[in-house]
């Protein structure tokens, strides 16, 4: 019974290489003998393994096949052979007779006249020149048996059925094929993994029950389905256990993901998203942010310049306001960086260095009534660094700005630490920093559990009352952010070298997991 | 940003107070300087920008003595007058118009404190004199130098001495061209038809500042006991501020500091000045910006811990501090000494309605569409290169350079999208066909009518290949999605070098183009190293989010 319900799941590719393994358990001669395509027969005996119907065994062999030369020794015959023939008919012969009358190279030549000589079946004299005849041991043993057959020990290894395999030879065979081996291009030896199969106890009585093809249906089809005459099968079963080939839909970049997750996060905390411009000009990405004109952050080494068309325009009345504050503090109570602003670098275009561009346009545009309000946005931004395992050029950067009259240092935090735990970092830690356009300044780190240590996210603070005054009109505190997005990312998805985030390797981003966050 | 290195023996013996290493790690971070290390003997800090007098080890203990309370409050630093002076020329005011200077005796040099200087003076150039275009410092060893010393400039050619490390006397010019200082901030000279010079009352050159000081009267020794010090430049708060940096340091290290009296034209300034600016204290908004309710004498004994006086609400700022602008920079150093960490995190009931930028909503549909069609998202960076962009696509589109990309694979934006699909499969060959790809990516064109005068728009590339990959396939991907979206379109055959002649079109809304498509030209794809049919579509999303919403 138990049989029965076993045979009822055998696929039919099992069906046809069970019963062969009654005759052969080399997996070449199984597809030999069911017809079969290799992949099939090894689809079909690992089927059966798991059903423990067969046992597999892979084990190394050196094969054995004949070389260019082997092959055509078997069809011509040995060179020493020839040779011997020769000798007989016409001894003694001097050495440019054999060759001639042989017609064998050189090389075969002297390796048939050292065999020979080694089996004693010729002697080597010097007269005038040098004398070739058979040997007084080779002429009584001629009389017993023909002398030729003293080669056939190596005629016989050359016909067998090749590939052979060096763990199938006898002893005389195995030192005929290091003779062999010693010669050119006769015999050709690789190891190969050999692969067989040997039914198991309940492989064997499955065979010998014998597997009736008929009473089972294999597939249902349309024609089955129209007939009815399924009705009278029996529906073969699956093994529903076993594994199948993977397939691969289409799917968003998974950095594409964790952005949709985090854009999410800051909308479920009220936040509207800001868009913009990657080129932009220095007056916006900098000099709006009180980034003073003699600033280390504006040098070429950090930021990229645009040659051409080098210089944007600017809105006037913004400029003007930008000027005076950076000159003298304008109306915002400030002293200013007292230097004398130019409208000309200023001008100069570049890639936005950070969202918080982004963030100084926005204010520009708010209006008291519109306030509070509060903006996020997960954009590019760019660096002027080679790629590297740890460097980019262009990354992401999360940005969130909260322009609220009645905001504070501590909402601040506040706001970082809900964000950062929907991130999956409940300890988040605030400590002093600098940035031009923030005062008081802070850098965020994360408890990395994993690590044991603080990680840096990113940079946080108040704008300064010199930001904002300009661009707003009015003085309100903004509470302000950009955070690095890479590493949590990498964190998330095992990658080690940040280039590969954006290598864009399809088979990485096939089997990339979901942002299961 | 520059890091300092320190003994932590002598570290401790300015502060006054050890810490154990944890304790002392925590404080340093909440201070306001990046930890990078601190072992048994040493401190390796980062210094912020806008603290350079934190960059020597008087400084920093200084300010870190203060923050864990063991020194707080004002430093009195004692000045007395040398009744030496300085006479600025008015030739030197078109080249280096400004300095400020001082004498500072019982220096007792030994090798360990020159180099302590000396590194002072090297880090103060790179940060805050911006590598010596804003301050340049100079030290000499006074009791070589006769004063009156007299600041001017001169033809570079009659500026004959023998600089510092230099075998033999040249002049100014020379330097510029021989000299490894000379070599490397000749530029801060560059164009001048005169150059700046310190000289003594024997005529002796002291240096040619910003570049280098002579060999004879400015070499720092062993033997030195008293300084000669100048910073020069272009904005005397700025040089004062430096020069002021510097001094406090050698007073810590048991120096005494005497003015000098700047003759400048007709104006006469006394430096060092090391007295206190003073600030007054907005208690209410700077309880209001920090969220704190903090009383006078509170926030009175917090300046203290940054070092700060407080008298009739007002903050007595130290001379060296160079930061302290305005009312917000008070408020930081409040709150640092408050304790960024005991402020308790707090969302505030404010009511603001979410919203996504409508045009990211669309391209998330426009995605999804695809996703449904079995593509993959790629994600392209917006750096390319002329090869990719042009060559290999044999296009001629006009790309907009980067003036100074250190990488020549990356020194163009792009102008299609594309090229880059084309080389995520150049890059993919080794991978499962069919490969079924797409971004979403910008691109940049030259357009006066922006403000950058450079438009960027966002297009959707599609790129698919595989043995059976033809226009068929292309074709029905782009309808499925402009069907989805619900626009009526025009399909007429183009010309495009990239692409097959006969199997590439231009696709239109109400006479707009905004996409094409077709069969990649088998010239592109052997560029690329393809070796299965590419056909692709690019379409211009931006526009047709205008479309769709007009």
């Amino acid at each position: 019974m138990e049989i029965e319900k076993t045979i009822a799941t055998l696929h039919p590719l099992e069906r046809k290489v069970l019963p062969a393994l009654k005759e052969t358990n080399s997996f070449d001669k199984i597809a030999e003998k069911t017809k079969l395509q290799k992949v099939e027969v090894m689809r079909a005996l690992q089927w059966l393994q798991n059903k423990k119907l067969v046992r597999m065994s892979k084990n190394l062999q050196e094969e054995i096949n004949l070389g260019e030369n082997g092959l055509k020794y078997k069809e011509k015959g040995l060179p020493e052979k020839s040779f011997l023939q020769f000798v007989m008919k016409h001894e003694p012969c001097s050495l440019e007779e054999l060759q001639k009358g042989t017609g064998l190279s050189r090389e075969e030549f002297s390796i048939s006249l050292g065999i020979l000589k080694s089996k004693q079946l010729i002697d080597i004299a010097k007269e005038k020149t040098i004398i070739i005849k058979l040997s007084n041991k080779a002429r009584e043993e001629g009389k017993k048996t023909s002398l030729l057959n003293k080669l056939f020990e190596v005629e016989n290894f050359l016909n067998k059925p090749f590939p052979i395999y060096t763990s199938q030879l006898k002893d005389e065979e195995k030192k005929v094929l290091e003779e062999l081996k010693k010669r050119k291009e006769i015999v050709k030896i690789n190891i190969v993994k050999i692969i067989t199969a040997q039914p198991t106890e309940i492989g064997n009585k499955i065979i010998m029950h014998g597997i009736q093809e008929k009473d089972i249906l294999d597939r249902l089809t349309v024609d089955v389905l129209k007939s009815g005459s399924w009705k009278n099968k029996k529906i073969r079963s699956y093994d529903v256990s076993i594994n199948v080939p993977n397939i691969f839909g289409g799917k968003r970049h998974f950095v594409n993901h964790a952005v949709d997750y985090i854009k999410k996060i800051w909308m479920d905390l009220g936040f509207k998203e800001m868009n913009g411009n990657f080129v932009q000009t220095s007056f916006w990405d900098l000099d709006a942010l009180f980034v003073p004109q003699d600033h280390p952050a504006r040098d070429m080494q950090d930021t990229f310049y645009i040659k051409e068309p080098a210089y944007g325009k600017l809105p006037q009345e913004l400029m003007r306001r930008v000027k005076a504050t950076h000159e003298n503090g304008w109306t915002t109570g400030s002293k200013g960086w007292q230097y004398e602003w130019s409208e000309r670098i200023a001008k100069d275009n570049l890639l936005r260095t950070h969202t918080t561009v982004l963030s100084a346009q926005t204010i520009a545009k708010l209006k008291k009534e519109g306030l509070p309000a509060k903006f996020f946005s997960v954009g590019k931004v760019f660096r002027n660094e080679t790629l590297s395992w740890k460097s980019l050029f262009e990354f992401i950067q999360v940005e969130g700005i909260v322009v609220d009259p009645n905001a504070n240092f501590k909402h601040l935090k506040g706001y970082l630490k809900e964000f950062f735990a929907k991130m999956g970092f409940p300890d988040v830690r605030i400590r002093p920093g600098h940035f031009p356009y923030t005062e008081p300044s802070c850098e965020c780190d994360v408890w990395h559990s994993k690590k044991n240590q603080w990680v840096e996210v990113g940079g946080a603070g108040i704008f300064r009352p010199e930001v904002v005054k300009p661009l707003l009109g009015f003085e309100c505190p903004v509470l302000a952010w950009g955070l690095g997005m890479e590493r949590t990312i990498m964190e998330y998805y095992n990658i080690t070298d940040v280039r590969d985030i954006y290598k864009n390797d399809l088979k990485q981003l096939r089997e990339a997991k979901l942002w299961m966050k | 940003m520059p890091t300092i290195n320190i003994s932590r023996k002598v570290f401790e013996e300015y502060v006054g107070k050890k810490l154990p290493t944890d304790k002392l790690k925590d404080r340093i971070s909440y201070l306001g300087t990046d930890l990078e290390d601190a072992t048994n003997n040493e401190i390796i800090v980062e210094v912020f920008p806008n603290r350079p007098d934190m960059l020597s080890v008087q400084g920093f203990s200084r300010a870190f003595s203060s923050f864990i309370g063991a020194k707080t409050g004002l430093r009195n630093y004692k000045v007395e007058h040398s009744h030496e002076k300085v006479i600025i020329d008015k030739s030197v005011k078109d080249v280096r118009p400004y300095t400020a200077c001082a004498i500072v005796r019982n220096m007792h040099f030994d090798d360990e404190k020159i180099k302590e200087v000396i590194d002072i003076q090297e880090k103060l150039h790179i940060t805050y004199g911006r590598n010596r275009k804003k301050v340049a410092i100079g030290i000499y060893p006074y009791e070589k130098i006769k004063t009156p010393i007299t600041f001017k400039a001169e033809n570079p050619e009659d500026i004959i001495f023998q600089p510092l490390e230099f075998p033999r006397e040249i002049n100014a010019l020379q330097i510029l061209k021989q000299h490894p200082a000379g070599k490397e901030y000749g530029h801060l000279l560059e164009g001048k038809k005169k150059f700046p010079v310190f000289r003594d009352a024997n005529n002796e050159v002291l240096s040619v500042p910003p570049i280098i000081n002579s060999h004879k009267t400015g070499k720092i020794s062993e033997k030195t006991t008293n300084v000669f010090i100048e910073c020069s430049g272009f904005d005397f708060n700025v040089l004062e501020k430096c020069l002021n940096i510097i001094i406090a340091a050698l007073h810590e290290m048991g120096s005494k500091i005497y003015s000098m009296d700047l003759i400048d034209g007709n104006k006469k300034y006394t430096t060092p000045d090391l007295r206190p600016e003073e600030m007054k204290v907005d208690i209410g908004f700077i309880n209001k910006w920090l969220g704190l309710t903090l009383k006078e004498n509170e926030m009175k004994k917090m300046l203290e811990r940054m070092g700060y006086g407080y008298s009739n609400k007002k903050a007595l700022i130290p001379a060296y501090r160079a930061d302290i602008i305005h009312q917000t920079d008070l408020a930081e150093d409040i709150a640092i000494a408050y304790g960024y960490e005991n402020f308790k995190e707090t969302i505030p009931h404010v009511a603001t309605i979410a919203e996504e930028d409508k045009f990211e909503v669309f391209k998330r549909k426009v995605s999804d569409l695809l996703v449904g069609l079995g593509l993959l998202e790629a994600s392209t960076y917006n750096l390319t290169n002329e090869d990719f962009q042009n060559k290999r696509m044999n296009a001629k589109l006009e790309l907009i350079g980067l003036a100074n990309s250190i990488s020549s694979d990356y020194n163009r934006l792009r102008a299609w999208v594309i090229p880059s699909l084309m080389e995520i499969l150049s890059n993919n060959k080794h991978h499962e066909y069919p490969q079924k790809i797409f971004t979403i990516g910008r691109i940049f064109k030259k357009n006066e009518k922006f403000d950058t005068n450079i438009e960027e728009n966002e297009r959707l590339a599609v790129a698919l290949a595989s043995e059976k990959t033809d226009y068929t396939e292309i074709r029905q991907a782009l309808d499925y999605l402009l069907r989805s979206i619900g626009v009526k379109y025009d399909v007429k055959g183009t010309e495009h070098n990239s692409f097959i002649g006969g199997r590439v079109a231009r696709v239109s809304i109400n006479g707009k183009n905004i996409a094409y498509m077709g069969e990649i030209h088998p010239e592109v794809l052997l560029d690329w190293n393809l070796e299965v049919p590419v056909a692709a579509f690019e379409l211009n999303l931006t526009e047709l989010f205008e479309i769709i919403n007009k």
